[in-house]
């Protein structure tokens, strides 16, 4: 047996593609007038190299309904409507961040701290573990303004706090799920269900990509693993073609990218020579349009095998942009990895990026995990934003911070007898993110909780609402942006969302 | 305080991500005025018809049309327009339970919002407007296609009787010749062959095989023979029944445990469908098979089916809820699989154009509402004498093993403290032990009834189970705090030595079943399909456009005789269709999820309900159904593209030719393992773990995932018996578009995508197969480098090569060992054994390399 790749150490669930087979529905676009424009819009191939175009003669010549008559799926197309941003970093905070700690500031808690919620507030609130007259835990954080817009934020955000002129706040999430896996089903698909598409591939699904030889929707790890796994970057019952694939931080970034040992990038060459000249001659025995399209994906993997390291170069950043990021140092490295290559993917036209981080499910030892959390995450974070915006970026990248759920005002304490092991239970009715740039209007923050930080009293945001806003600010009407599945027309937001108007500029 | 309205309203909603429901209605009925259709109607159509509609008129009162609606009931008028107040359909919606009977009775009260609407829709002048498109769609919906019984049709004559094998050509042949269009000529001997061997094996023909045919030392019908007799036979088809089944052998949720067992169903179908019991018998076995008068063992276990359901085993997850789910989710598989109707939709509210209305899919939902999860005993063939002659001697040690830990007091003390929790919330025990309850209920089925069992009335393998889980999960851990005085103990000790006695020790195999729940709960319909919000009572029924059931206990095994019988319009197309489909790649219905008034309709009608028919009176005998078709001359059809037809018939639903299909993920790692005689072709048995690349067990939950890779042979059995741990897919299969086992699969993605490039050119399951391959041709292709290539391609596409292709792989056959003879360090590839230098054996493994990257490699052509 010859020896395994050192290299080969991408995770699992990628899949991308740059054509569809055995398809024939309807593109996402199809009721749309511009349809045909962006369907003609071959210059994209012609222009490209090393025969990329042959996927569109493959699409001209198609006459094999069960191996291909539609066209590149990943080709860019026209959104709904003029849109404010091209492209999202979606910074996925699984578990359930604290808002309380965090965003939401309530000094008026401290009035009701360590009293049980009265039984007329408790009503039936669904709580995973706790019972609904547990005691108020007051937030021991310190909050601050910050920036013209004084934003308060606690202090386990300074360098996001930096950012609050650029950023939106918004304090009225809510959600329907009070668990993880459910919660990030929603946060990411926009139903509880397994099997539905996540929102990358939903966007890559109605915008296709702009990159030549990277996937159009990349999924970035930190942290311990988020609960739902692959689930949230599942191209659910679309096509393949539209499936998150996960990008390492370090090493062999796409699996399989490395040459195996003893091919150099020469004799890489040479095998791809060979089996091009075969395919050929078995289309034109077979007259199969689909070697085209095979030949074509050869030719696009041996492009992405030189695009991926240099993608993660990072010898041309400034000391300056790794230093802010935190790219080198603990406890940032991870997460800065990942939103410094963010920024390199969306420099290269990657359509859609989420960076997965795990976990703040903090029911006990909150104190000790939230402080670990924010300190691996914030610096980045904050990072991202100022380089997105320094380079000009911003304005058409969006940049979303959340979690599936927030945690309740009510302490978690599973061992009562020590205080450094409080906890907050899983909260759905109110919890908070932040979000900026892509035609959000920064500086402000949307909604407001009552006293408590328990429930919303103005302006309720829902999961799908915020996916709502987020299709509409790439130009996506997420009514109009469907997939027939088992005979029913199925969309990102379901049955529900509507585009929250306060939060665009 | 500022607590809004909305607040409680966010908490009302559904959590089945129905909100806008709920609350657009609202909204609506602030500002405009109201619609019918989408106000009104729908709560009469889900609060009030099951006991006010069109097959009952509790009080005389019917709800579902106007004429019957104003004249009200045996309590009088009970909606006055303009009056709201003063109508009595809104008292008994809004009074005090002391003022009288609240409707619906004995269900959840409406929403005030819901009554608000009633209100200022009575207050409108309640405008119900006669849309005679509304209810006559039930008559069109009765008469669709697949819902009438089909009948035999008359085979059709066809001009040219020579190309006609068997009836399915004259069906598609006076089709053709209607279009004016020629069948394809027959596909070369050796594509056939080839073709033959894929579609019922999933393994390429050897080279014996292909030449004995192409000497005609085999004809094609004894071929035909042999391959739906090889055991091969039943993998290939049990691979196309797993997608279906959402087979899974993990619970898909959050921690994604594993189900060590669930292999067992899977071994079951195998051979099923090797012994072709018949897919009446496969159907009723799955379906019910427990409810069978003296069922044996086997069909126990085929009802596995139903426990391919996902399960969500999340800390504080409401274990109803996760039951319903589990409920729902079976219910939706067996209408999707057997009666092709996409039920799932139905179980929140009516559809307007789906056949399958809510109270249909909750009468079918009551059939598995009343069966609960049970797992039995299930040794295999020599399990049984080994296992009861040592169980014995492994109670003894066992039991002193667990004496040493003072397990019998640790479990009695924890067994107590949880149960006190559970059962009296007032008492001061600290939190900790409610959570060790919970923790019991997620983590062991059933363990909280043994614990609620007193311990001399508990069968031993309760006890067993208990107190295994309880040294497993329990003692030592973070949350169990020992009690004072036996803090000396060393578990972490006792659990490695509990798990050295149980490895020592034959145990049987278990399987997951399903089995009649002797408390069923009632079914009720459920208000948006939320657990919380239970309606009016259904009873197992079959939906209402379909034939009734027969007489008898209405129980599973009577749904699943309805479904096979004779006057299911049903089953039997949809099965048939999915047949076809594996030969051809399109169903004759394209759909083949969706029989319902949305799917497509067929391409050959009369085709269908011929085969339908066939199928049924053949015994539905599915070996005779795969041999039917691919002994017609339809199948045996080249499968060349026909640019002169492209524009009539672009997608080939004519079928003037064969189908040019890129293989399942599975059968591209068998036929590249078979081609470098490294596969290990065992039939059925556990899963294995095969090469994963580093990393890849990274993306689940905290780690959790574990992927130990198998030893030695194990690595190398074929796709079917790969793991399927739901939250990490194995990336080779997925990325050749395998399904992802959360759900019901009717059909796959055919994708062509650069990662399936590099997994070909660099995963080192490829990279193995190649420096195989090489070896083989090194000791058998003979010892010219021309022969050798000839071997290959025989080997890997089952012909010869063209002089062309022979020309192009011998220049890249030198170039290649030139480059590698240049370049340092050249590739050690052992595969090669002795017979070549390095140079040799890497040059031999890169010309390996190309084929098995080839397009005609990966299609059945």
């Amino acid at each position: 047996m010859s020896e395994r790749p050192a290299a080969s150490r991408v995770r699992t669930g990628d899949r991308t593609s740059r054509r569809l087979g055995g398809f024939a529905q309807p593109l996402p676009l199809g009721a749309d007038p511009s349809r045909e424009s962006c369907l003609s819009r071959r210059s994209f191939l012609s222009d490209s190299a090393c025969g990329l175009g042959a996927i569109a003669l493959a699409g001209l010549l198609a006459d094999d309904g069960l191996l291909g008559a539609e066209p590149d799926p990943l080709l860019p197309r026209d959104p709904h409507y003029a849109g404010t941003a091209r492209n999202v970093i979606f910074l996925f905070q699984a578990g359930g961040p604290s808002q309380l700690d965090l965003l939401d500031h309530k000094p008026s808690m401290q009035r009701w701290d360590g009293q049980s919620l009265p039984e007329s507030l408790a009503g039936d609130l669904e709580l995973a573990f706790i019972r609904p007259d547990a005691k108020i835990w007051a937030s021991p954080r310190r909050f601050d303004r910050h920036g013209e817009s004084g934003t308060a934020f606690s202090d386990l955000l300074p360098h996001t706090a930096r950012r609050a002129d650029d950023i939106c706040v918004v304090r009225s999430m809510t959600t329907d799920q009070i668990n993880h896996h459910t919660g990030q089903l929603k946060l990411a698909c926009g139903t509880p269900f397994v099997g539905h598409p996540s929102m990358g591939s939903w966007v890559t699904y109605g915008l296709g990509s702009e990159s030549r030889d990277l996937p159009g929707f990349v999924v970035l790890n930190s942290g311990s693993g988020a609960d739902a796994g692959s689930g949230i970057w599942s191209s659910g019952f679309l096509p393949s073609s539209y499936q998150g694939v996960p990008f390492r931080g370090t090493g062999d970034p796409v699996l399989h990218l490395s040459n195996p040992p003893g091919y150099s990038r020469a004799s890489q060459r040479a095998r791809l020579d060979a089996l091009r000249d075969l395919n050929e001659m078995h289309r034109a025995r077979s007259r199969d349009p689909e070697v085209d399209a095979r030949i074509a994906s050869y030719e696009l993997a041996f492009r992405m095998q030189m695009a991926a390291p240099e993608l993660l170069d990072f010898s041309g950043e400034s000391r300056a942009t790794l230093d802010a990021y935190g790219v080198e140092e603990e406890p940032t490295a991870q997460f800065g990895r990942s939103c410094l290559l963010a920024r390199r993917m969306v420099e290269r036209g990657v359509r859609f990026v989420q960076i997965v981080h795990a976990s703040w499910d903090h029911h006990a030892e909150l104190k000790k995990g939230i402080e670990k959390e924010s300190r691996a995450t914030d610096k980045p974070a904050a990072a991202l934003v100022a380089d997105l915006k320094n380079r000009g970026l911003l304005d058409s990248t969006l940049v979303v911070w959340g979690g599936e759920f927030g945690r309740t005002p009510m302490v978690e304490d599973r061992t009562p007898s020590r205080e450094a092991s409080r906890g907050r239970d899983h909260h759905g009715l109110a919890f908070s993110m932040w979000l900026a740039g892509g035609g959000i209007r920064p500086g402000q923050v949307v909604g407001e909780t009552d006293d408590l930080g328990l429930r919303v009293t103005e302006d309720p945001i829902g999961v799908n609402d915020l996916q709502a806003t987020i299709l509409h600010c790439l130009g996506l009407d997420h009514t109009r942006l469907t997939f027939r599945h088992q005979g029913r027309d199925f969309r990102l937001t379901d049955v529900s969302g509507n585009v929250n108007r306060k939060m665009l500029a | 305080m500022a607590f809004s309205r909305f607040a409680s309203e966010v908490r009302a909603v559904c959590p089945i991500a129905l909100a806008l429901g709920l609350c657009a209605p609202l909204a609506s009925a602030q500002s405009a005025a109201l619609d019918f259709r989408q106000d009104i109607e729908p709560v009469f159509r889900e609060r009030c018809q099951g006991c006010h509609g069109e097959a009952t008129q509790s009080g005389g009162l019917r709800l579902d049309n106007p004429r019957d609606a104003m004249k009200g009931g045996q309590s009088g008028i009970a909606i006055k327009p303009g009056d709201s107040a003063g109508s009595l359909l809104i008292r008994v919606l809004s009074r005090p339970a002391q003022d009288g009977p609240v409707m619906p009775l004995g269900a959840e009260p409406l929403d005030p919002g819901q009554i608000d609407l009633l209100a200022r829709w009575i207050d409108q002048g309640a405008p119900w407007p006669d849309d005679p498109s509304d209810r006559a769609q039930t008559p069109s919906v009765t008469k669709h296609w697949a819902f009438e019984q089909p009948i035999r049709p008359r085979v059709p004559r066809v001009r040219e009787e020579a190309w006609v094998r068997n009836p399915i050509d004259s069906f598609v042949k006076a089709r053709l010749e209607s279009e004016g269009i020629s069948p394809s000529p027959e596909a070369e001997r050796s594509v056939l062959v080839r073709r033959l061997s894929l579609d019922l094996t999933g393994l390429p023909p050897n080279p014996d095989e292909t030449l004995r045919i192409e000497a005609g030392a085999e004809t094609y019908d004894r071929a035909v023979e042999r391959l739906l007799a090889s055991p091969h036979h039943g993998e290939m088809q049990a691979l196309h029944w797993l997608d279906q089944a959402r087979f899974g052998e993990s619970d898909g949720y959050q921690a994604d445990y594993i189900r060590p067992f669930a292999w067992r169903w899977r071994h079951w179908v195998i051979d099923a469908l090797n012994r072709n019991i018949g897919f009446d018998r496969f159907t009723i076995e799955q379906i019910a098979g427990d409810l069978l008068p003296g069922a044996t063992v086997e069909q126990h276990v085929a009802t596995g089916f139903h426990r391919n359901s996902l399960h969500n085993r999340e800390g504080g997850f409401p274990i109803e809820m996760d039951r319903v789910e589990r409920t729902v989710e079976r219910t939706s598989a067996v209408a999707t699989v057997w009666l092709g109707l996409t039920a799932g939709c139905a179980r929140c509210h009516d559809h307007k154009f789906d056949p399958i209305t809510q109270k249909d899919f909750y009468g079918l939902y009551a059939f598995f509402n009343a069966a609960t999860e049970s797992d039995i005993d299930a040794p295999l063939p020599g399990e049984l004498g080994p296992y009861l002659e040592r169980r014995p001697e492994f109670e003894q040690r066992r039991g002193e093993l667990f004496e040493q830990y003072k397990i019998g007091e640790l479990q009695a003390y924890w067994e107590h403290r949880i149960l006190e929790a559970a059962t009296d919330p007032s008492s001061d025990l600290e939190p900790i032990w409610k959570i060790l309850w919970d923790l019991l209920l997620f983590e062991l089925d059933g363990g909280t009834e043994t614990v609620r069992t007193p311990v001399n009335l508990r069968t031993p393998k309760q006890s067993d189970r208990l107190s295994s889980y309880f040294v497993r999960n329990v003692v030592g851990g973070y949350d169990f705090q020992t009690p004072d005085g036996y803090g000396d103990l060393d578990f972490s000790e006792l659990k490695s030595k509990y798990k050295q006695l149980e490895s020592a020790y034959p145990a049987l195999t278990q399987a997951y079943a399903m089995a009649a729940n002797p408390s069923p709960p009632q079914t009720r319909l459920l208000v948006r399909g939320d657990y919380r919000r239970p309606g009016m009572p259904v009873s197992p029924s079959a939906p209402s456009v379909l034939p009734p059931l027969s007489k008898g206990r209405p129980n599973r095994l009577l749904l699943a005789r309805w479904l096979v019988s004779g006057e299911n319009p049903l089953t039997a197309r949809v099965t048939v269709n999915r047949v076809w489909q594996q030969y051809f790649g399109t169903g004759l219905v394209s759909t083949p999820e969706d029989f319902g008034t949305r799917g497509e309709r067929p391409s050959h009608p009369d085709l269908l309900d011929w085969l339908a028919v066939e199928f049924m009176e053949s015994g539905w005998n599915l070996k005779a159904l795969h041999r039917l078709i691919v002994t017609s001359s339809t199948y045996r059809q080249s499968s060349d593209l026909r640019p002169e037809i492209a524009e009539i018939d672009p997608s080939n639903r004519l079928l003037a030719r064969q189908s040019r299909l890129r293989l399942p993920a599975e059968t591209i790692r068998d036929t590249a393992l078979a081609a470098a005689g490294s596969l290990n072709r065992r039939i059925g048995g556990a899963s294995v773990r095969p090469y994963l690349p580093e990393g890849a067990t990274e993306i689940g939950f905290g780690n959790f995932v574990q992927w130990p890779q198998s030893v030695g042979a194990d690595n190398f059995r074929r796709g079917l018996y790969i793991f399927r741990q739901r939250t990490l897919p194995y990336p080779q299969l997925a990325t050749f578009d395998a399904p992802d086992t959360v759900q019901v699969a009717c059909k796959r993605d055919r994708s062509t995508t650069p990662l399936q490039a590099l997994t070909l050119l660099n995963d080192p399951v490829f990279g193995d197969a190649a420096a195989a391959l090489a070896g083989r041709l090194a000791t058998g292709g003979g010892a010219t480098a021309e022969d050798r290539i000839r071997y290959a391609f025989r080997l890997c596409l089952s012909r010869s090569p063209s002089p062309a292709e022979l020309d192009r792989l011998l220049a890249y056959y030198a170039s290649q060992r030139r480059i590698f003879a240049e370049e340092t360090g050249a590739a050690s590839q052992s595969g090669a054994g002795a017979a070549m230098d390095d140079v040799e054996s890497s040059a031999w493994a890169a010309v390996a390399s190309v084929l098995l990257n080839l397009t005609e490699f990966l299609t059945r052509t």
